[in-house]
């Protein structure tokens, strides 16, 4: 039997290390937005949806996922409203950013959950919605394994 | 990173377990930044406040458990001290006076003043306003801050040249019991140079013109310092109060430099303070509508609910209001809140201007804005606003659509109803 024919190709796997920023270790699925994110005013704190006109997740949630994004703007109610999609049980698993703020530092350390920045390559690039990510922040490790697209089989 | 003697004895809880808690946020906040140091601060303004129907399960448990939970991020129940530094409430949700015209439940309305009572007895100042500045709390060039509310954190770093990152609720809870904050970002004078250049091609004079250029530089600049060249008029406080908050709305504008104008900028030059500027950006006639298309997503005319005063406005607009206003009436079908500070209210209650605007039909409101509350008159879909901030946020926040114009055609709609402003 051939191997090259009949074996379904193994999942992609990359990994990618970088910056501890909140420790800790949490796997999911990713969602992935090139947009800054708002806490305040910017998500909905009960079910974790984005809310904000004009954005690319608006209406999509990051509660139980890994949130992939470039960073934070917006109020000062940045951590407040993860802190309360927190107690809430509407955060995101982890957190992986590019643009480190006090805003996202805060919000991170107060959603309690792992978060990673300045990655050696950029995760909004490597990490598609769908992937599964592991954010192993204590040893400083990302684990992507790609979504097999559709039709690849 | 690296503690003095002091903060260790914080952080072991030598000096009790409200700053062992606040120590402990500190130093996980720090590290998250990467900070090496912590700096001294003895200017705090937070949001201690206890106003949203989530904070009314944890209330029931005391305000000890309320500063805990939401200000220390601590499961355990610390018994609050008085505060070490000097510290200030920003806005909150409820208008102490006039709660029942927001249709905010009573049972809320007395949760906040047992809150305010209660942080009051701590040392904590009931400005209960976005604009600190406006009401007392000026702070001065070089002074270290620990301020929220990203309206008054730009005001504070760009115009009064005081250094201060946007703190959040869990970072000043921590800072005004310790007297400490991580020294990063804008407490470093090498962070605070421009990056970008922006050149101005069209005239920015009045406060609409200032509001659609901070809204349409946050979106491109985002968190960076941009550096204000060419077609700007003199500013005054109420101009740059309504610029800074536009900027930090639509992006995360933190600082910016207008040279000749604002203190750490005598000459482009100095604005740079040697850096590469990163990008020039420019600010023309099709940028301006550009601004102006972003904040007006509404299509029909009829407005329900006219928003004065976002960021709270000055003892000087709510007088161009009343005087619009003087003995007109405004429409059936419309409501109109004008929103200052609770300390500037007093005056114009004093002046007559409180009684002017309520004998057209309108409200003066403290304490509070719609988009903190997300109370508006009921039945409102179609809002108008002279505030790009309130503009951006309010259909986010509660799925109204929004006008955004000049403070004449936001009381003109008051009074007829309809809106008739647009782009001149």
């Amino acid at each position: 039997m051939s191997a090259e024919t009949l074996a379904p190709a193994a999942p992609v796997k990359i990994v990618l290390r970088g910056r501890k920023v909140v420790g800790g270790c949490a796997e999911g699925e990713a969602i992935v937005t090139r947009d800054t994110i708002s806490g305040w005013g910017g998500i909905n704190e009960r079910d974790g949806t984005v809310i904000e006109r004009r954005h690319e997740l608006r209406g999509q949630s990051f509660k139980d996922k890994i949130l992939v994004f470039p960073g934070a703007k917006g109020s000062s109610g940045w951590s407040a409203y993860f802190h309360m999609a927190r107690l809430n049980g509407a955060a995101p698993r982890a957190m992986i950013f590019n643009k480190m703020t006090t805003k996202i530092a805060l919000g991170a350390v107060v959603a309690h959950a792992p978060a990673m920045t300045d990655l050696e390559q950029d995760p909004l690039t490597i990490i598609e919605t769908g992937d599964w990510v592991k954010v192993d922040a204590d040893n400083g490790v990302v684990e992507i394994t790609k979504r097999p697209k559709e039709g690849s089989a | 990173m690296k503690l003095t003697d002091h903060e260790k004895s914080m952080l072991d809880g030598t000096q009790g377990r409200a700053k062992a808690r606040a120590m402990d946020l500190l130093v996980r906040y720090g590290e998250a930044l990467g900070a090496e140091r912590l700096v001294e601060t003895n200017n705090v303004a937070g949001a201690f406040n206890a106003s949203t129907p989530s904070v009314r399960e944890l209330a029931k448990k005391g305000f000890d458990a309320v500063y805990s939970e939401l200000n220390l991020d601590s499961s355990e129940v610390v018994e609050v001290p008085r505060m070490v530094a000097n510290t200030c409430q920003l806005i909150t949700g409820i208008d102490n006076e006039q709660w029942r015209i927001q249709g905010i439940p009573e049972d809320l309305a007395l949760q906040q003043k047992r809150g305010e009572e209660f942080f009051g007895s701590r040392g904590i100042n009931m400005f209960a306003t976005c604009t600190p500045y406006q009401v007392g709390n000026v702070p001065v060039k070089g002074e270290h801050c620990a301020w929220m509310e990203s309206s008054a954190v730009v005001y504070c770093n760009s115009v009064l040249g005081a250094r201060t990152n946007t703190e959040g609720k869990e970072s000043t809870g921590a800072a005004a019991l310790t007297g400490r904050i991580p020294y990063w970002g804008y407490h470093i004078p090498d962070n605070r140079h421009g990056t970008h250049l922006v050149d101005i091609a069209v005239d920015v004079d009045d406060i609409m013109d200032w509001g659609l250029l901070g809204y349409y530089l946050g979106e491109i600049i985002d968190d960076e310092i941009p550096v204000l060249t060419g077609r700007w008029h003199q500013p005054d406080l109420i101009k740059l109060k309504h610029f800074g908050a536009a900027a930090a709305s639509s992006g995360g504008v933190e600082m910016y430099h207008i040279p000749g104008v604002t203190p750490e900028a005598r000459s482009i030059e100095e604005a740079f303070g040697g850096n590469r500027i990163k990008a020039t950006v420019r600010y023309g006639e099709a940028e301006r509508r550009i601004a102006y298309d972003n904040l007006n997503c509404a299509t029909d005319r009829g407005v329900d609910f006219v928003m004065l005063g976002c960021p709270h406005n000055s003892i000087d607009q709510v007088w161009l209001i009343a005087s619009l206003l003087d003995g007109r009436k405004i429409s059936a079908s419309t409501q109109l809140w004008v929103h200052t500070p609770r300390a500037l209210r007093e005056v114009a209650d004093r002046n007559g201007y409180t009684k002017m605007i309520t004998e057209a039909g309108g409200f003066v409101m403290s304490d509070t804005c719609p988009a903190i509350s997300r109370h508006m008159p009921k039945g409102t879909r179609v809002v108008a606003t002279d505030s790009a901030k309130q503009a951006h946020y309010l259909p986010a926040i509660t799925g109204v659509s929004a006008w955004f114009g000049s403070v004449r055609d936001c009381v003109e709609a008051a009074i007829t109803g309809r809106w008739s402003g647009g782009l001149q």
